[in-house]
């Protein structure tokens, strides 16, 4: 007998699986969602900002000429930017 | 309660396989709703992995004997503190807590990235559930924790009394957290390479758990090494034994991919090393996880022998087969997408530094698993140690140092010479006059050649660091003058992802500069010694004052005070001590059980400094005492039976007054045979070590989990920059790229 109230726990946590687990099969409509092309490309911009960062810091550092660094720079940014047009292209064409 | 647990494991076992169906189908069709409900699979198996956590450390803290587990692991003399531990010391209880940190870890990821990584995300759900499926069906079907027994014994069997160390309450939940965490960049290089979206974001999103399960891991593997060098009573703390490996093995090969992932992401390169990386540092971490518990090599780590071979080697031999499999479907995507510019580059630095450490891990694979290749080709099973590994791994290891003192000084992509000039002068240096006065110095280290250049290495690393963080701080402060504890705190914080590698790489320097000196300078005695006895180790005397003896009713703790001097001037006074615990083996007799020696361990009197540790440790022999424990023994053997036969026809309240009776006089006895170990003490053997500089060991390892804190600490604009970026879409046309910001 001592055995019905964990019984009874099991069959609570049953149902509270069922309902939890269920709950996004019973929605009416699913959320939007962002592009996986875009969330890739905006991945890709936030490790270009980051390289921009480091190379200036290296630069600051006299790790760097300022040869090196205007010329890395100029490149970096270009990439940049291009990551940023993809961004928009993917975006627009989404829309 | 028990019934409970039993049926939360079943449950979790039906949902991880619903949530693994749910998520492969919502990928493959589109559908929303099944990848939310695979993903809310996921939280749901934490939820009863967490329930049925509780209610078996709930058992341990009850010390509710009907559960086999408790009954095998614990007793009711078992310290609180160390009871909640005993739950993982079983082979039961530690798949437990394995799929209860999967499981927590597995929601953290989704739910950080539950708006991101949207194709990539249903497959590695699947397989982080995949992870969670099979650990609970060996829970289920193998190692039940929930077994109950329908008569429950009096007493527990008791914890491992090499177990009873507060590191092991913290070691394995290190460990486990350092393995789960590795199956989730698995997971997601796994999805990555299933969708063939191999681009930054993957990595973007699992960089900090890769960082995450480095730090866990090596914290686990330092606390171990505490925990054998303070208990296991042989001196050391690293032996190269299999479990050790184990850990080490999958730590290398994270630390390699932390480095390369960055080349990846600035570069596009190395890909198909990088997803090689990742995958073989989880099949690593599972293999770890099998050989604590398969007992397939001998290590003191492991669980012995168990019927958990087959599944393990299954599961081992997909992720092999399947990794490979996926790399080569995808080596067209997997190309680099761009080429290394300059050998004299940070990028170059670390693709030799990987080589390195996958050098190391082969190594370490090849000479841990020889044993079983041995027999496998010979049919002999051949044993190696220690010295198998040291002329591979010692070079390799000064090889590490070195890439690791480059690596911060040089600039990604190219350098000119006279930038490397700039940067090298000033740690080539230190390197050089940290050897010439090492040579110099006499009686100093000069005839361990390997050692002499891990510190002139280290002396080169130190002062790269160093130097790498004073030009940071003045680059700072010449834009925001502030102070320059400020400027540091303030560089630190805005660039933690380099400046906390450095001091991780600082940490190394020093760990390995306590490795070379204690393992190339130790002075060990091993002696005999009555009270009165002296030792000479490396200068130093070592007097036996004293013997020292208590009973409790948890132990018998047989002692030594040691007086350590040097120069006629006292250094200090340790105390060790053999421990003796209860044992639950019958033929030990009533008084013999608490003189059985394999129920014993070390507590060892340690004298730690900067300099140099005084380590000693006693182990008391028990033979002369043989005589008076059989004579106790036989005097109990005849008298309890008929104690226990009049207590039988007693009432309960009596019956309880004679048997505990009967067991105070056998403590009495105990405690009179126990106390001979002092009033006549018999010669006793102690082991004696000098050991120098170990402390930097631990310091090495502070400051390596300091520096990996650091860098895996978010960074704080980039958290704000997100929070107060607006939902809706930018307006047409790029942003501006980031304009220069103080460093």
């Amino acid at each position: 007998m001592s055995s019905l109230p964990e019984l009874l726990i099991v069959l609570a946590v049953v149902a509270g699986l069922v309902l939890f687990i269920s709950a996004p099969l019973r929605r009416l409509s699913p959320p939007p969602e962002e592009s996986a092309d875009v969330a890739e490309l905006e991945a890709a911009r936030e490790a270009k900002y980051r390289e921009l960062r480091d190379a200036e810091l290296d630069h600051r550092t006299g790790k760097l000429s300022d040869e090196d660094y205007a010329e890395l720079d100029t490149a970096l940014r270009a990439e940049a930017i291009e990551i940023l047009r993809g961004i928009d292209r993917a975006t627009i064409e989404r829309q | 309660m028990a019934l409970v647990g039993r049926a939360l494991l079943i449950l979790a076992l039906i949902v991880a396989l619903y949530g693994i169906g749910a998520s492969v189908f919502g990928a493959r069709t589109g559908r929303r709703e099944w990848i939310d409900s695979g993903r809310r699979a996921v939280y749901a198996l934490a939820g009863l992995a967490t329930l049925a956590f509780a209610i078996l450390e709930d058992a341990f803290f009850r010390s509710d004997f009907s559960y086999n587990v408790v009954a095998q692991h614990s007793s009711t003399t078992t310290p609180t503190f160390y009871k909640l531990a005993a739950a993982w010391s079983s082979q039961e209880g530690s798949l437990l807590l394995w799929v209860f940190l999967l499981s927590v870890w597995s929601s953290l990821i989704l739910f950080l990235t539950r708006r991101k990584v949207r194709e990539i995300a249903p497959y590695a759900t699947a397989v982080l559930l995949g992870f969670g499926a099979f650990f609970t069906s060996l829970a289920v079907f193998f190692a039940n924790p929930f077994a109950t027994s329908a008569t429950p014994p009096a007493e527990g069997a008791g914890l491992d009394p090499l177990l009873l160390h507060p590191s092991m309450m913290i070691h394995p939940p290190m460990l486990y957290s350092g393995y789960t965490l590795l199956t989730i960049p698995f997971a997601f290089a796994v999805g990555a390479l299933i969708t063939g979206r191999l681009g930054a974001e993957w990595i973007s999103v699992t960089r900090r758990f890769a960082l995450a399960a480095w730090l866990f891991l090596g914290i686990g593997i330092l606390l171990g090494a505490r925990w054998s060098y303070t208990e296991l009573g042989w001196g050391g703390y690293w032996a190269w034994d299999p479990v050790e490996n184990a850990a080490l093995m999958p730590w290398l090969c994270i630390t390699a991919f932390i480095h390369s992932i960055m080349i990846q992401e600035k570069r596009g390169m190395l890909k198909v090393w990088n997803a090689s990386l990742v995958l073989g540092a989880g099949t690593l971490s599972i293999l770890g996880t099998f050989l604590v518990r398969s007992g397939i090599l001998n290590s003191i780590h492991a669980f012995g022998a168990s019927t958990l071979g087959v599944p393990f080697v299954t599961l081992i031999g997909a992720m092999v087969i399947g990794s490979i499999a996926l790399i080569v479907w995808r080596r067209e995507q997997l190309r680099s997408d761009a080429r290394l510019e300059s050998l004299w580059s940070r990028e170059a630095v670390f693709l030799f530094q990987n080589m390195v450490l996958v050098a190391m891990v082969l190594v370490v694979f090849w000479i841990t698993f020889f044993p079983l290749i041995s027999e496998a080709l010979t049919g002999t099973k051949v044993s190696v140690g220690p010295p198998a590994f040291r002329p591979f791994i010692v070079p390799l290891a000064l090889m590490l140092v070195l890439l690791s003192g480059i690596g911060p000084i040089i600039a990604w992509r190219r350098v000119t010479l006279a930038n490397l000039r700039r940067g090298f002068a000033l740690p080539v240096a230190a390197g050089l006059v940290t050897l010439i006065v090492l040579v110099l110095v006499p009686g100093g280290p000069s005839s361990r050649p390997f050692a002499l250049i891990m510190f002139g290495l280290a002396g080169f690393v130190l002062a790269g660091v160093v130097q790498e963080l004073w030009r940071g701080v003045s680059a700072r402060r010449a834009i925001t003058h502030d102070a320059v504890p400020l400027a540091l705190v303030g560089l630190i914080r805005r660039n933690r992802r380099r400046y906390g590698g450095y001091i991780v790489h600082a940490g190394l320097a020093v760990l390995l500069v306590g490795v070379a000196a204690s393992s190339s300078f130790q002075h060990s005695q091993d002696v005999l010694l009555s009270p009165g006895q002296k030792a000479h180790v490396d200068g130093y005397t070592i007097r036996y004052v004293r013997p020292v003896e208590s009973v409790s009713d948890q132990k018998i703790a047989f002692g030594a005070v040691l007086n350590v001097s040097k120069g006629g001037k006292h250094v200090t006074t340790v105390t060790t001590t053999r421990n003796f615990y209860p044992s639950q083996d019958p033929n030990d007799g009533l008084v013999g059980k608490f003189f059985d020696s394999a129920n014993s361990d070390s507590e060892v009197g340690l004298d730690a400094g900067l300099r140099r540790d005084i380590w000693t440790v006693i182990n008391v022999q028990t033979a002369p005492l043989a005589g008076l424990i059989n004579q106790g023994n036989n005097v109990f053997a005849k008298y309890a039976p008929q104690v226990m036969t009049q207590a039988a026809t007693m009432p309960p309240a009596r019956a309880q007054q004679a048997m505990n009776a009967l067991w105070t006089e056998r403590d009495v006895a105990v405690a009179e045979i126990a106390h001979r170990f002092v009033t006549h003490p018999w010669k006793t053997e102690f082991l004696l070590i000098v050991d120098p500089l170990v402390t930097w060991i631990w310091l090495g390892a502070l400051i390596i989990g300091g520096g990996g804190l650091i860098a895996l600490w978010p960074v704080p604009s980039l958290a704000r920059r997100r929070a107060a970026a607006p939902k809706t879409a930018r307006p047409s046309g790029p942003p501006p790229v980031p304009v220069r910001e103080p460093a």
